[in-house]
């Protein structure tokens, strides 16, 4: 279910707003708005949709529009044109005492430096939402505790926050955030100022959380690798348009131009990218009940292929048959091929990754087949294809391998 | 000069069209003064020094507790004790309304861009002129006496808190203000639970200035009749006496001393010894 919309919204910095959004929609980009009008352009034409539950990365270089968007969903920064919805309530026409409402139960916001009270206490700053919202002292604080047990703050509370480690204090940080059990959490790098030991703790224990939680997360990153780890979805910024929108697999196996290929070039893409997206999915099959051995023989030789998955009518995958045997049971002139099948064939699921295909390799050269929960046959993944992947060859060079290995 | 003619114009008009406010701040302003200056009047000295002494050990340490006592025994073995407190209490005074106006107007300015390029100006003009200068529309509004040695002391001495204050609440970084507005608070609570406490340790700096100010201020508005130890400075002045001027300068720069380590140390919890 949608939560978050966002259509056609557009941010200009500087005094010539009116001029700046003309020559925007003129078809001028960011460099020459900025030398005509002295105005920076930090967000254009950004549509996004975001779902209940997910964890949507937004991910870009510096100066990309980033925390310029984010700041637009509680409207810390007010958007120059275009609509943005939230459980679809329009907020961009809210009034003032609407806008405290959603900010106050909807919307709440973790810092890439925390932004937490240096003079109070870490109870106290988790507590500030709701003490912000008149919550009596003890019912707030009882609230609070649960939270910073729930972030693992446990016997920190009366500590002043200056007094904690980076990563403690964003733990307050995220406290904070939750404590007022918000449906969406607005995450501006928040894990970018932390050591990186602590960093990809953190981002482990926020997807711990959000197991429990399924909040709607927003999450603002520069570094990819952290985009793919976190995110359901990753929109990609560049200059403040949205470049490319999609999963990290989507983004990896096929990226929108060359901005997106060049900066996806280094990601280790046997982590991400899965059978399902290598996977030839018209293989040729030797069907049991309508193929005999001369059938059978038949589609090998116009395919010239040496092996052949086995399949029922309903596409039950049930092993592969070799050309030799096919040939003995011609001149045995057997019915039917079911006596040659070899059935310890290992198969895989349409979401496996690359990197936990790779041992099969070791014990087969076949195709390896894919196969849903119900064991039909979705496709056959290439081993040549898996080794192009995972060496992370030039797009071209994959398909034309992927080619030759399925006219092998 | 012509300058100088619209501005004499101008105070004379306003002489003449607000005298029945200038007389309501006139009363205002000298019995503010009367009652702070009675209760220090009032006050055993030794229980002043005491309290004095007390303060400044709780917010500026021990050593500074000894200069305290030390100081405050010697004015008032010189004989300077009553000037000293009518000293003390125009400070005060003055002090506390440059404060009450002086704040409002920092918080404004760091707050309301237009408001800024309107008093930095202001403020400017306020610090390079010379002291002396305020001395005059003071007596041209409020004749010669007391009050228009506060009202000239207040007009001198508001500049560093104004400046200060608004300084202090721009200096809380970006990303606080912004995190304290997207849990849902209002401006008020902005200002009070957020940017107020963190400015505090600058507007302190700026309370301090201000006192300072202050002091040296209400010592030069003697000239024109303000009472305490300014008098006697320039009683030694003008009648050639040189110890008693010296005497008179020494007990004005103890007191300084004094108000300026305890004021200095407002924003710093309690010292240790
Ligand atoms: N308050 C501001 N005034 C003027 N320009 C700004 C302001 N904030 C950001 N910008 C500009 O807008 C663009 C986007 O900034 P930002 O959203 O902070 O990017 P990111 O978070 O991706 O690093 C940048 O070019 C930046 O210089
Ligand atoms: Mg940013």
């Amino acid at each position: 279910m949608e939560k978050i919309r966002i259509e056609n919204l557009s941010l200009v910095f500087g005094k010539n707003k009116s001029k700046a959004l003309k020559l925007l929609e003129s078809g001028k980009n960011k460099a020459e708005i900025l030398d005509a009008t002295g105005c920076t352009v930090a967000v254009q034409h950004a549509n996004l949709s975001i779902d209940e539950g997910e964890i949507f990365v937004v991910m870009g270089l510096s100066g990309s529009g980033k925390s310029t968007l984010l700041r637009c969903l509680n409207r810390l920064i007010n958007p120059t044109t275009g609509k943005i919805f939230i459980n679809n309530e329009e907020i961009t026409n809210m009034n003032d005492r609407e806008l405290l409402n959603i900010r106050r139960k909807e919307l709440a916001m973790v810092f890439q430096h925390f932004g937490l009270l240096p003079h109070r206490t870490v109870l106290s700053n988790v507590a500030f939402g709701q003490e912000l919202q008149g919550i009596s002292k003890a019912e707030r604080e009882t609230q609070a505790m649960e939270t910073i047990d729930l972030v693992g703050l446990k016997g920190y509370e009366n500590q002043k926050v200056s007094e904690l480690s980076g990563g403690m204090q964003q733990r307050v940080g995220l406290a904070r955030g939750l404590a007022n059990k918000p449906e969406v959490l607005l995450m501006d790098e928040a894990f970018s100022a932390l050591d990186p030991l602590i960093r990809s703790q953190m981002q482990d224990e926020l997807l711990i959380l959000q197991e429990k939680m399924k909040k709607t997360i927003v999450f603002i990153t520069h570094d990819l690798d952290e985009a793919i780890k976190l995110g359901d979805r990753i929109a990609i910024m560049k200059d403040g348009e949205i470049v490319q929108i999609g999963t990290s697999e989507e983004i990896i196996t096929n990226p929108a131009n060359d901005y997106i290929e060049s900066f996806v070039e280094n990601v280790d893409r046997s982590k991400i990218v899965t059978a399902a997206s290598i996977m030839f999915s018209k293989p040729k099959v030797a069907r049991l009940k309508k193929e005999g051995p001369a059938g059978v023989l038949r589609i090998m030789r116009e395919n010239g292929v040496e092996h052949l998955p086995v399949v029922r009518t309903n596409r039950t995958f049930l092993g592969y048959v070799k050309l030799t045997d096919v040939l003995r049971l011609k001149k045995e002139e057997a019915k039917t091929i079911e006596s040659i099948i070899n059935e310890s064939v290992m198969s895989v699921t349409p979401d496996t990754t690359i990197e936990n295909m790779l041992p099969l390799l070791s014990k087969t050269n076949l195709p390896i087949p894919v196969v849903n929960g119900e064991n039909h046959l979705l496709g056959v993944v290439s081993p040549t294809s898996i080794i192009a992947e995972s060496t992370g060859m030039a797009k071209k060079e994959i398909h034309e391998i992927i080619q030759k290995a399925i006219e092998l | 000069m012509i300058l100088g003619q619209y501005i004499e114009d101008a105070i004379n008009w306003m002489t003449a069209n607000f005298s029945g406010f200038f007389d309501a701040v006139n009363i205002g302003m000298s019995s503010l003064i009367d009652v702070i200056e009675s209760f220090w009047g009032w006050l055993p000295f030794y229980v002043t020094i005491a309290l004095f002494a007390g303060i400044a050990w709780w917010k500026a340490g021990k050593s500074n507790a000894i200069l305290t006592i030390v100081g405050l025994l010697f004015i008032y073995f010189a004989g300077f004790w009553v000037e000293t407190m009518q000293t003390f209490a125009l400070v005060l005074a003055s002090a506390f309304i440059a404060l009450v106006i002086g704040i409002p107007l920092g918080i404004w300015s760091a707050k309301n861009e237009t408001a800024q390029k309107v008093i930095r100006p202001i403020l400017d003009f306020m610090q390079t002129m010379p002291a002396f200068v305020y001395l005059i529309p003071a007596v041209l509004f409020f004749g010669l006496g007391t009050v228009p040695g506060a009202f000239a002391t207040i007009i001198f001495a508001m500049p560093p808190v104004v400046r200060l204050t608004s300084l202090g609440i721009k200096q809380v970084p970006e990303e606080i203000v912004e995190a304290t507005k997207a849990f849902g608070a209002t401006p008020g609570q902005l200002l009070v639970k957020v940017q107020l406490p963190l400015a505090m340790p600058t507007i302190l700096a700026g309370v301090n200035q201000t006192i300072m100010m202050a002091l040296s201020m209400v010592v030069i508005a003697s000239m024109i009749g303000a009472k305490g130890l300014g008098e006697i400075v320039l009683q030694g002045i003008s009648q050639l006496r040189i110890g008693l001027g010296f005497e008179s300068g020494l007990a004005v720069v103890l007191l300084a001393i004094i108000l300026d380590r305890i004021t200095q140390n407002l924003g710093k919890s309690s010292k240790k010894k």
